[in-house]
């Protein structure tokens, strides 16, 4: 049935044609919404034989097979009635909106957000898949949202719509938590599957869990109490949105979901109380508040939540003459109360207020809309020859019918016949208001009846509550027949129970129910009026009406008010204590394994097995100058020379263990560092001041001591233990296959050149990251420059320029023997930029510049350019990236020399390095014009 | 002798993390590098380093782990050297930069009150 | 090149390429730009659009290669694993180098709209930043995986700092933070790393699978503590509390195309914890601390996002939360989890660098502010805003989007766990929260601000063209989510089929040299 895709289709197809549409053009919007709303309800008629005749059409295709999701569409009667009301009352509210919109308004955006949500709600009734129908159930929250705040000027229009769309949204999100535990229980969210497995659901021990979670979805979308608040709130919308949205469509969903799920999760008693009691408790709220609004959407407001309060009750009975009762109600309902906003929206349309307290008198101005309004308005009261008074007579049988225990039994048509008389009030309280009780007080505008095109489509409405009412059997019977089997077994075949559709039932319970209501609603509204003039009330007695809505703003701003202190208290700003947890944290990852319970972690006893006099003083010199740099840290000169005698240590530390090439790397690096900070600290503090803090720096030191512990223990524990190592693989190969016979280096250049690689390209990154900041950058314009002393002593002078040949000499041989010895190509590059460097402390920047040229950034590129190439060229052989080829010349003096791939691969190591070294250093000497010599 | 490294290592750990968690840019400056030596020589201990045994082969000695030093933690740490080298000079531009821009060389860019 | 020689070369080097390529570029690059003419200069945007894009390509073919279920294993130096570095290409790596290219071409579309001129060196430190992040989604070996994380760090700092004039003040403050922080993150990771090389003596991830299980008793608990060590190391890339403290400020601080591309870097992150713990130590070594503190990290990410008071510190939150439902995903560990995990992790992934790049531009229009408060906008809302619903559903996780798929297939997986109800009530929760934010934020940016004509003065084509492009591939992701879905399920079946990826690398077996000249050296007796 591809014709159903087109019905779901059309509205998007048609909200993306509006997009086309200039603002300005509102006849041409229009027409396009009239035209899409018309073909969509002229393919649900076309539908009518099929679906009467008791078939269930299809349409589906795969979408998220993992979810279980497919696009699957499924029209049977009761998605059927939906799909006219929304498509029908659709075209009735376009016509209606096309004269109802000011030319202000943008019409081609309020049409296309109507033309979205009327998507959304046919793909609501038209799903065949639980989740496709959560799917959609948020884009009606969605849409609506756009459609609320459409006036989004209003302050009210901005609030009603988010409050709208948190309760709803909310709603949905349980929606869906409760379709996807029944289609875990059921086995499948597709609709056939789960309404066919009512039994298997009801007997799941997570039945409760899955039923609350999907009525918190139909109560929060039917505005049920407590969450019923946010319907009137939504009235800020343009009334054509509130007759569509809020009389027929969005707030039928919930009840739609009722019937939908009726026979999956309904006959139950968790079902019967909790729907019935909610439906109750929304039924009497609604009317009773109603009764006290003095904004006429306001009373339209509350006597719809009422009427869905009604509905749910009727499914909550749980009794299959109920469920019929119901669905019927839905159809009158909306006619009525559609028909109702329409007029209420040209009342206010032409009187430019929808204050009760001052729109009185109306009916000799606007005739036809007051006879219509009057009509709708006895409907809605549930006056004898209208719609609503048969539904509402069902009501009254089923409550009396019901076999309920203990107090439900006399609640149920208390409750019912007390919430008949608030209806009949507040009825009342509309047509006395409006249309007569003296003379309008002082309106914006003079009133008068309103275009025909706005009247006639609150004519139609009203018709069919005359026609139903009149004549049910012949005009809804039919529609009312499918769609109630339709939500009673969910699968055609079944039988409806026996129930006549007529005006006269005889003298029974539920006319005489009927006669008190009417009666006492008269009272009551006159009563009211005469001993506590309605007018001037101003808060509404009860909390019932405003309580819901009060929590929910304590709520909303407590929680935004809570959310921010929060994230105050955790997100500081401050990186100490982020450093901290961190430090917290590693601790604690450390400790953990040792808590839990397994094999214990042996430990070597401590031997203090002695150690040459020299190593024990260099590291106590080591330790010694550690200990000195924590403690004179705030002595930045001082604390620079301490970390210098420590790195020695540490190198002296590489020499005893038999690493020389770490030693050669750690001394050089060790002078770039110090370098470095010394002309750094040319442009800070020279001094760490005392923080206020009080207490932190005892936490800081207790963190750093068991960190210290905690890494020294892990040292210990790795020391006593005999090691696993794969690395008599490097020792075996490193000679005959990787042609040099220091292992150290040929893992460097070759068993695990691509680590080398990336340590380049860090190496040359930080570089340009350095430039990138530092280059056009000149302290002097923010700081105070120190006193500009260019000092360059002569001796440093001439020996640097003596030194630095011999260095170029000695960095190419540290190149090219690194394979076998000691080098290769950081060292050999560190060699030459320390010295480079060395040169340019001693003679300051303006002699350098000229002579070494200031842009090594090339010499990066160019070094990584190599690499990258050496490592490609091996593909030539069909051998993997950076595989190294030899051959293996031997050159006097200097011995073995690895000419191949490897030492051009060395050679790009040596470029960047060298590069690199240059651009760090220079970027922070040349901050100093003169000399780049700390103070 | 291992228990001397094992001790430095240790301590070199406590004075970085130490420095690390001061207020100044500097300091933890400082601290980033006490702390990367600490964790070079912790690499480098992974090895179980051992005196006069030189990852670099002679003619006519077996090449084993029985003669030599384990060769790949040298190479790690030769590496981890480098990386923390870079890593320091960079921040210590963006430290210096920071200063002159914000006028503080604290951590959190503004002197606390 | 035509299409066999393209195959052989794909089916041969192809794991590494995806490295190979941003660094030549980023070289080539950084020589273009540091040269002083400028013709030279004026190559500087094609070729890196070009590298870009090629990368893309190159990123989609591998990922057809590696769907077919096979892991490709790659001797880098054609030394055999765990000896020398190995790279392994499953469709895990393949869809993070995928989704990399997909998000570097965004930012750089957008980054070419003016951004990049602000600033030296932006396109080279661009390539290098994919150089390491592809390194780190292919490498089977961990000090590697060490080195390519501070490649992609060291980019990371220069492109955070990247831009003039506005915000350096900021962009300065964070990077103090970030680098700070990182580099005492690097230093865990080395200590980490030397425990695990001291109690296994490998590094080869593998080979480190491998091992584990077979350990003498005594040193299993050393091997747990590295294990929590490197978890520890990528939570602070993952964005985990209380590690994720950081994120925000920075973020907020980065430009907008950085900050699209760093949308990548909390995922960095993500992808290591899925790896280690799939395939090394397990997930139950992480469990339950992971998925609880992902919870909360998720939990607290809602509450920052509802406390937001402007545009881009919303934005980092939503990072934060996506971060927080992907370890969820991780840490519950089961096929199920996981595949969602992935599924999600496209969707959030694409739709946070929509993100940066539309607060962006709502700032442009509102002339700068990007605070949560009245201000003009320029040159109407019809379009931003209509760019503002669609990324908002797709973050929130409310239908019809993707971001509503993957959650609910998470739900779907999660629920029937023994933390299944926790998890449902945070992540709708969750949800909820952002949906309210965001609903908030959308209502003041453009319902409660006057328009005024005026659009914003640097708005260029690119960055209309990045946005749409990022937009619709989020839509196209809802859309196509069934194929997709298959794929990240499939990617989720072969993590826990780790023995594949076990054989692979170390079952892969070096290629006969063209001429072994090394046997030429040993008859001429080279010891000399």
């Amino acid at each position: 049935m591809t014709s159903l895709l087109v019905l779901a289709a059309l509205p998007w197809l048609g909200a993306i044609a509006m997009a086309t549409v200039p603002a300005a053009a509102r006849r041409i919007a229009a027409w396009l919404a009239g035209a899409v709303a018309l073909a969509a309800l002229a393919l649900v008629l076309a539908a009518a034989p099929a679906v009467f005749g008791g078939e269930v059409l299809r349409f589906s295709v795969p979408w998220l097979p993992a979810l279980g999701l497919d696009f699957g569409l499924r029209l049977d009667g009761l998605a059927w009635l939906f799909a006219l009301l929304i498509t029908g009352i659709g075209a009735l509210v376009v016509l209606y909106a096309a004269w109802y919109l000011d030319p202000a308004d943008p019409a081609p955006r309020f049409f296309t957000f109507l033309l979205l949500f009327m998507g959304a709600m046919l793909g609501v009734v038209l799903a065949d898949n639980l989740i496709l129908l959560v799917l959609f159930w948020e884009l009606t929250s969605l849409s609506s949202f756009l459609l609320i705040g459409y006036w989004h000027q209003r302050e009210d229009a901005r609030q009603g719509a988010r409050m709208a769309l948190t309760i709803t949204g909310a709603g949905g999100l349980c929606l869906l938590a409760g379709a996807l535990l029944i289609g875990h229980i059921a086995g499948s969210t597709k609709l056939d599957v789960v309404l066919a497995a009512g039994d298997v659901i009801r007997a799941h021990p997570m039945y409760e869990t899955a039923l609350v979670l999907v009525l918190l979805g139909a109560f929060t979308k039917s505005a049920q109490f407590p969450f019923h608040f946010w319907l009137p709130h939504a009235m800020a919308a343009p009334t054509p949105v509130s007759a569509y949205l809020h009389s027929a469509t969005m707030v039928k969903a919930g009840v739609f979901l009722l019937a939908r799920l009726y026979p999956a999760l309904g006959s139950s008693e968790p079902w019967f109380w909790i729907v019935s009691l909610v439906g109750l408790a929304t039924l009497l709220v609604g009317a009773y508040t109603a009764i006290f609004q003095h904004d006429l959407k306001g009373l339209l407001a509350y006597s719809t939540i009422s009427h869905l309060g009604l509905i749910t009750l009727l499914f909550g009975l749980d009794e299959p003459l109920a469920v019929v009762a119901g669905v019927f109600h839905i159809i009158n309902h909306a006619t009525f109360k559609a028909g109702l906003f329409m007029s209420a929206g040209i009342i206010d349309h032409e009187c430019g207020t929808r204050d009760m307290r001052r729109i009185n008198g109306l009916l000799k101005y606007m005739p036809f809309t007051a006879t219509l309004g009057m009509t709708a308005a006895a409907a809605m009261a549930g006056v004898p020859l209208l719609n609503g008074f048969l539904s509402k007579e069902m009501f009254f049988a089923e409550t009396v019918a019901k076999e309920a225990h203990g107090a439900m039994q006399w609640l149920l048509p208390a409750g019912a016949t007390l919430a008949g008389i608030f209806s009949v009030a507040y009825s009342l309280r509309f047509v006395h208001d409006v249309f007569f009780n003296g003379e309008p007080v002082n309106l914006p505008k003079k009133p008068h009846e309103a275009p025909f095109f706005m009247v006639l489509p609150v004519g139609l409405l009203v018709m069919l509550c005359l026609a139903v009412g009149l004549v049910p059997a012949l005009t809804a019977g039919p529609l009312l027949g499918v769609a109630a089997q339709a939500a009673l077994h969910g699968a055609p075949g079944a039988p409806l129970p026996e129930y006549t559709l007529a005006i006269w039932h005889g003298l029974n319970l539920p006319l005489l129910m009927s006669g008190v209501a009417t009666a006492g609603g008269v009272a009551l509204y006159f009563g009211l009026q005469r001993f506590i003039n309605l007018h001037r009330v101003v808060r509404l007695p009860g909390w019932v009406s405003t309580g819901g809505r009060d929590i929910f703003m304590a709520l909303q701003t407590g929680t935004v008010h809570a959310a921010q202190a929060l994230t105050a208290s955790l997100e500081t700003g401050t990186l100490q204590r982020y450093l901290s947890l961190l430090v917290v944290v590693a601790l604690a990852a450390g400790a953990w394994p040792f808590f839990g319970t397994g094999p214990a972690t042996p430990m070597a006893p401590v031997r203090l097995d002695e150690a040459p006099f020299g190593v024990v003083v260099v590291a106590l010199i080591g330790l010694a100058a550690t200990v000195g740099t924590v403690l004179a840290y705030r002595r930045r000169l001082l604390a620079v020379v301490l970390v210098g005698a420590v790195g020695l240590a540490v190198c002296l530390a590489f020499v005893w263990f038999s690493a020389p090439d770490l030693a050669l790397t750690q001394l050089l690096v060790e002078m770039a560092t110090v370098v470095l900070l010394m002309l750094a600290l040319r442009w800070l503090p020279a001094s760490s001041p005392v923080e206020p803090a009080r207490w932190t720096p005892w936490l800081h030191a207790g963190l750093a001591l068991a960190a210290g512990l905690g890494v020294a223990a892990l040292t210990w524990l790795l020391l006593s233990r005999p090691s696993a190592s794969i690395s008599d693989f490097f020792l075996a190969n490193t000679l005959p296959l990787g042609g040099g016979s220091n292992a150290v280096n040929v893992i460097i250049v070759d068993f695990r050149a691509f680590d080398t690689l990336g340590e380049i390209a860090v190496f040359g990154i930080a570089a340009l990251v350095m430039h990138a900041l530092l280059a056009n950058f000149d302290p002097q314009r923010v700081l105070p420059a120190g006193a500009e002393d260019d000092k360059h002593p002569l001796m440093l002078q001439l020996a640097s320029r003596l030194v630095l040949p011999f260095a170029v000499l000695i960095s190419l041989y540290m190149l090219l023997r690194g394979h076998n010895q000691p080098g290769g190509g950081f060292i050999a590059g560190l060699v030459l930029a320390i010295t480079l460097l060395l040169v340019q402390v001693a003679h300051g920047h303006d002699w350098t510049t000229p002579r070494a040229g200031n842009d090594y950034r090339g010499w990066v590129g160019w070094g990584l350019l190599i690499a990258g190439a050496t490592g490609v060229a091996s593909w030539l052989l069909g051998s993997p990236f950076l595989t190294s080829t030899y051959d293996y010349p031997w050159l006097p003096g200097v011995g073995g020399v690895p000419l191949a791939s490897a030492a051009a691969f060395d050679l790009g190591v040596y470029l960047v390095v060298v590069g690199g070294t240059m651009v760090m250093l220079q970027s922070i000497a040349r901050l100093s014009k003169g000399s780049g010599g700390p103070r | 002798m291992l228990l001397l490294l094992t001790l430095s290592i240790g301590t070199l750990t406590a004075g970085g993390v130490w420095l690390l968690l001061r207020a100044r840019s500097f300091d933890a400056i400082l601290g980033l590098t006490l702390l990367s030596y600490a964790v070079n020589l912790f690499l480098f201990a992974t090895g179980r380093p051992r005196v006069d045994a030189e990852p670099i082969l002679t003619p006519g000695v077996a090449a084993t782990l029985a003669n030599t030093t384990d060769p790949l933690p040298q190479a790690l740490v030769l590496t981890a050297i480098v990386i923390a080298f870079a890593m320091t000079a960079l921040l210590l531009a963006i430290a210096l930069r920071a200063r002159a821009e914000t006028g503080s060389d604290h951590v959190d860019s503004k002197e606390p009150q | 090149m035509n299409g066999p020689a393209l195959d052989t070369l794909l089916a041969t080097h192809g794991p590494v390429l995806p490295v190979v390529l941003p660094l030549l570029a980023g070289a080539l690059l950084l020589l273009l730009e540091s040269a002083r003419s400028q013709a030279l200069q004026r190559w500087v945007p094609w070729v890196s659009a070009t590298a870009t894009f090629a990368l893309l390509a190159l990123a989609a073919l591998l990922l057809r290669q590696a769907s077919g279920g096979e892991v490709q294993a790659y001797l880098v130096g054609n030394w055999p694993a765990p000896f020398g570095i190995s790279l392994a290409l499953d469709r895990l790596g393949a869809l993070m180098v995928l989704l990399t290219a997909a998000v570097a071409c965004t930012a750089l579309v957008y980054a070419l709209g003016g951004m990049a001129a602000r600033g030296l060196h932006f396109h080279a430190l661009f390539q290098f930043q994919l150089m390491g992040l592809n390194g780190a989604f292919l490498t089977a070996d961990l000090f590697n995986l060490f080195v390519f994380f501070e490649v992609l760090l060291a980019a990371s700092y220069g492109l955070l700092l990247h831009g003039r004039g506005a915000g350096q003040r900021q962009r300065l403050q964070a990077a103090v933070h970030y680098v700070t922080f990182n580099l005492a993150g690097s230093s865990l990771f080395l200590i980490a790393l030397g425990l695990l090389y001291g109690v296994t003596g490998t590094l080869n991830m593998a080979d480190l699978a491998h091992k584990l299980p077979v350990l003498p008793p005594g040193d299993v608990r050393l091997a747990q503590v590295a294990a929590l060590l490197l978890l520890t190391v990528f939570a602070v890339k993952a964005a985990l509390l209380p590690l994720y403290f950081w994120l925000p400020d920075t973020y907020a601080a980065a430009s907008a195309p950085v900050g699209a591309l760093f949308a990548i870097m909390t995922k960095v992150g993500v992808y290591a914890v899925l790896r280690v713990t799939t395939l090394v130590f397990g997930a139950e070594v992480a469990a339950p601390f992971l998925s609880l503190l992902a919870l909360a990290t998720l939990a607290l990410a809602a509450v920052g996002a509802l406390a937001a008071t402007r545009l881009r510190g919303l934005v980092a939150y939503l990072v934060v939360a996506s971060a927080g439902t992907l370890l969820l995903a991780a840490g519950l560990g089961s096929e199920g989890t996981l595949a969602a995990g992935l599924f999600y992790l496209i969707n959030s992934t694409l739709v946070a660098a929509a993100w940066f790049l539309l607060a962006d531009r709502i700032a442009a229009a509102r002339g700068g502010s990007d605070l949560l408060q009245p201000r003009p906008l320029g040159g109407g809302w019809a379009l931003p805003g209509a760019a503002f619903f669609v990324a908002a559903v797709a973050v929130a996780g409310v239908p019809p989007l993707a971001g509503f798929m993957g959650k609910a297939l998470l739900l779907q997986a999660a629920g029937p766990l023994p933390m299944g109800p926790w998890v449902v009530a945070g992540v709708l929760a969750s949800s909820l929260a952002v949906m309210v934010a965001l609903a908030r934020a959308g209502s003041v940016i453009f319902w409660k601000s006057a328009q005024v004509g005026a659009a914003a003065p640097d708005a260029s084509p690119a960055h209309a063209t990045a946005l749409a492009g990022v937009l619709a591939a989020v839509l196209a992701l809802a859309a196509a989510a069934g194929p997709i879905s298959a794929y990240t399920g499939a990617a989720a079946g072969q993590l826990l089929q780790r023995q594949g990826y076990i054989d692979a690398v170390l079952g892969a077996r070096p290629a006969p040299a063209a001429w072994d000249v090394r046997k030429e050296m040993r008859e001429r007796g080279d010891a000399k």
